[in-house]
């Protein structure tokens, strides 16, 4: 030997996880469900992928260079591609580009780097952007496709006609964006419920399957077994996932128990919607969610809580992304309130013979 | 497999430690050092036996150059009670600042002392009272004389540690090695599992208590066996054998005693201040061997290992041994480039060269390879994943302590107990970011202490002053006591006879 290459102070054994990485999962655990997303509502997903996560790093090479950050380390980490990705599953299939762009450069130059970038946003990005484009747009945000399930009467868009009106906003011949779309089954129930119609008629349609609406099931199930995986790989903690259900389907239980006639069902909720997405993807965004596992578990659980008034009461179909802007907000003060007992400080611990 | 001691009523100790919830799985690298057993390492030419004796003080010189020494013998001592001992029989050739193993830096006066290799022993050794029914205070200052230091680390004199002790239900003896790559203690219990219990044994009559708990880590089971097989031969029903998990840093001394009896040591005290004490299994050994054999504390059993080493394992090696000789008793090098660690590489100090002396605290040397020991990853900012605050065995929130540290905001480091972080560096472990976490908060800690008011700091310098002069009164009484009762015992007599006799007979071979 020799001396020392270097005197760097211990620990010298690290984990092999790196953030990149664990982006990297999140985007591989999405896969399925993107591909069950794609078979029922055709290839609009990818399109609005693509130029949420194109429109994404633009911005943020834009503001890493505002702001003399390393482009190379930070275009590097897959957060941007994450964003623009979970942005993506939030639109409808047929978006025009400019709206899926304008998301992205609002959930990366405002929520991310105005706040100070990777780690130091308040609000969960994505989240952040489907909100300021819904609160913007809320007529395109809401024109969904149908699923293609072979009982309906209903002729899916084709690739390149998807790919046209995305780019152009022109359909083909004799197509209407009224005549293609149809309500999300979330819409629905509410829409019909104000029209004094009972969950078991409007249940009734054949756009809803044996819990949710169809094709939505499946993809819930999809974005399930990605989040899964991602529990598997120590990505996610349960705690998130499990508060957020709970927040949600005990309320849905009960409100379900009480008057089926007016309130639909926890299965319904389970499976419509966001409501995998956000409790496997989104609450469980680190940089925006609260700190410990306690706090975890009182931020999911408001964040299903939320979700579940504004569904039932509130006037957009979908209140998952409000209630999830709404708890990261609340993200500082239940840290205050969560903080645990440190060693050595909690009770004093009186001797006591034993 | 022997089962474990039948107990009856309550004990003080959980003999099935929970799994704690904290801290972090690592990769073991036990094996390569626990393949071969303890070999003792060849004398030395040439020792350089450090006067600092950590919490006790720098030791005064009783020697001088050019004059010869045994082993054994008493060559310094601090105002504070620390005992510095020969560890080979020669001339003094200096007294030295030398730089050794700690913190970046760190420099201590050593005694050099050149030897002449017959390791001939000082005729003070060689004697022990020879049974456990010791008048404990006599037994602490013995303890306190012989250089008994706690080896898990710390240098914490033994015998302070005992004085300490009012009211104690149980002894804790630590053998929950949990760093990666030290198997020093385990290897020890595993080949000396008698001298423990019996050292145990002697501790408990110096501290009266009746109980004593050895704490072993599940994935040594040879070390328990080992421990058990004595304790059924001594035919004791007083010394529990208990496993706890094999988790990072279950064996820290604050961590291992609530896994063990749910108990936490109050912020700012010490174990003693729960009811308990706590001392190393080799700390033990050393009792024992000082009792049983009148040998000071002169050597130790080093870990020598990393893939940077030709044959991994340990070695008992006198203090002040260079560590190039360790090196070269575990087969020397195997490539030129090495990083040298002393400790583990959670907690463990870098080091800036090979001759740099074996000191009471080296438990463990590593020569790790360029790229064993490396983190290599880019360090991205905290995405706050929360994994540091699951890890951390202290409950801190190390997120809020790193942005706390950053803006050199005091209150808010002292609000999140800063003071509690026992630096195992688990929050560094587990960050996906690969921020360095720990060393920032030791230099925050020293900030904060810096910033704590003047006059705290006085009133503490007094206090511990105090206990000190208390201390060293009682101590010195109790030395006294312990040599004069020495000298007047025939069977002591006799035993330096045989000393002496063996020193003799070991000359005329030469």
């Amino acid at each position: 030997m020799k001396t020392a290459a270097d005197n760097l102070p211990a620990p010298y054994l690290r984990t092999p996880q790196t953030v990149p990485e664990m982006m990297r999962q999140v985007l591989y655990a999405l896969v399925p469900a993107a591909l069950a997303y794609t078979w029922f509502f055709g290839v609009g997903l990818i399109v609005n992928a693509v130029i949420a996560v194109l429109a994404a790093l633009l911005t943020e090479a834009a503001c890493l260079w505002l702001r003399g950050r390393s482009l190379a380390l930070y275009l590097g980490d897959y957060s941007a591609v994450v964003t623009g990705v979970l942005l993506a599953f939030g639109l409808p299939p047929l978006t025009p580009w400019w709206i899926t762009a304008l998301g992205s450069v609002f959930a990366i130059g405002f929520a991310k780097h105005l706040f100070g970038g990777l780690g130091n946003n308040l609000f969960n990005p994505a989240m952040a952007g489907y909100v300021a484009l819904l609160v913007s747009f809320p007529e395109q945000l809401t024109n969904w496709l149908p699923p293609r399930m072979g009982d309906l009467d209903y002729e899916p868009l084709s690739a390149v006609a998807t790919l046209t009106y995305a780019l152009f906003g022109s359909l083909p011949d004799g197509a209407s964006l009224d005549s293609l779309t149809r309500a999300t089954p979330l819409d629905m129930v509410q829409t019909e419920l104000g029209e004094m119609r009972t969950v078991e008629e409007i249940r009734g349609s054949p756009l809803f399957g044996d819990f949710g609406g169809r094709g939505w099931e499946w993809i819930n199930n999809f974005i399930a077994l990605g989040g899964l995986w991602l529990l598997y790989r120590r990505i996610i903690r349960w705690h998130i996932p499990i508060a957020m259900l709970a927040g949600l389907l005990i309320p849905a239980s009960l409100f379900y128990l009480i008057e089926s006639a007016t309130f639909a069902g926890p299965g319904f909720h389970l499976f419509s919607g966001g409501t995998m997405l956000c409790a496997f993807f989104i609450a469980t965004d680190p940089v925006s969610a609260a700190m410990t596992d306690r706090g975890r578990v009182i931020y999911a659980a408001g964040i299903g809580l939320l979700t579940y008034i504004m569904r039932s009461w509130g006037s957009y179909p979908d209140g998952i992304a409000f209630a999830v802007l709404l708890m990261n907000s609340a993200v500082p003060l239940i840290d205050r309130l969560t903080q645990p007992a440190v060693y050595g400080y909690g009770k004093p611990s009186e001797p006591d013979e034993p | 497999m022997p089962d474990q001691q039948p107990t009856t009523g309550a004990l003080p100790y959980n003999l099935q430690p929970p799994r704690p919830t904290w801290g972090v799985r690592l990769p073991p690298r036990k094996a390569q050092s626990t393949a071969r057993p303890i070999a003792v390492c060849p004398l030395p030419r040439e020792v350089a036996v450090p006067l600092d004796c950590g919490p006790a003080g720098v030791a005064e010189p009783l020697i001088a150059a050019g004059e010869s020494v045994r082993t054994g013998q008493l060559i310094a001592v601090t105002a504070d009670a620390g005992y510095v001992h020969a560890t080979v029989s020669g001339e003094v050739l200096d007294v030295q600042e030398r730089a050794v193993p700690g913190r970046p830096g760190a420099m201590s006066p050593c005694v050099l002392i050149r030897s002449d290799a017959r390791d001939s022993w000082h005729p003070d050794c060689g004697a022990g009272p020879g049974n456990n029914q010791l008048d404990p205070a006599r037994l602490r200052g013995a303890i306190a004389a012989a250089g008994i230091v706690g080896l898990g680390g710390a240098l914490f004199p033994t015998a302070d540690k005992m004085e300490a002790c009012t009211q104690i239900y149980a002894l804790i003896l630590n053998g929950a090695e949990c760093e990666p790559y030290i198997s020093c203690d385990e290897m020890l219990m595993r080949e000396q599992a008698d001298g423990v219990i019996r050292g145990a044994l002697l501790i408990m009559n110096a501290i009266g208590t009746d109980r004593t708990v050895i704490a072993v880590e599940s994935d040594m089971p040879e070390a328990r066996i080992a421990l058990l097989d004595a304790i059924r031969t001594r035919d004791l029903d007083n010394i529990d054998v208990a496993v706890v998990t094999a988790k990072y840093p279950a064996g820290g001394e604050r961590q291992l005693l609530e896994l063990l009896t749910n108990r936490q040591v109050p912020a700012a005290g010490l174990p003693t201040d729960a009811g308990y004490l706590c001392q190393n299994v080799a700390t033990a050994a050393a009792v024992a061997n000082l009792v049983d054999n009148g040998q000071p504390l002169i050597d130790r059993i080093v870990t020598v290992t990393g893939a940077g080493v030709a044959e991994p394992q340990n070695l008992r090696v006198r203090i002040g041994t260079p560590l190039a000789d360790l090196i070269t008793a575990a087969g020397g090098y195997t490539t030129a480039d090495c990083r040298l660690i002393m400790g583990g590489p959670m907690m463990g100090r870098p080091l800036p060269g090979d001759g740099l002396p074996v000191t009471k605290a080296t438990n463990c040397i590593i020569v790790a390879t360029p790229d064993e020991l490396a983190d290599t990853q880019a360090v991205y900012p905290c995405v706050r994943c929360g994994e540091c605050s699951r890890a951390c065995p202290a409950r801190l929130l190390p997120q809020q302590l790193l942005l706390a540290s950053r803006s050199q905001d005091t209150l808010a480091l002292a609000e999140l107990r800063l003071e509690a972080c026992i630096e195992c560096g688990c929050c560094d472990y587990v960050c996906p970011s690969h921020i360095d976490l720990t060393p920032q908060f030791v230099q925050a800690k020293r900030r904060l202490h810096q910033a704590l008011g003047a006059q705290a700091r006085a009133e503490q310098a007094k206090t511990r002053a105090d206990a000190r002069e208390e201390r060293l009164r009682t101590r010195r009484s109790a030395l006294a006591a312990y040599q004069e009762a020495e000298l007047t015992t025939d069977d002591l007599a006799a035993l330096m006879a045989r000393v002496r006799a063996r020193e003799q007979q070991r000359n005329e071979e030469e």
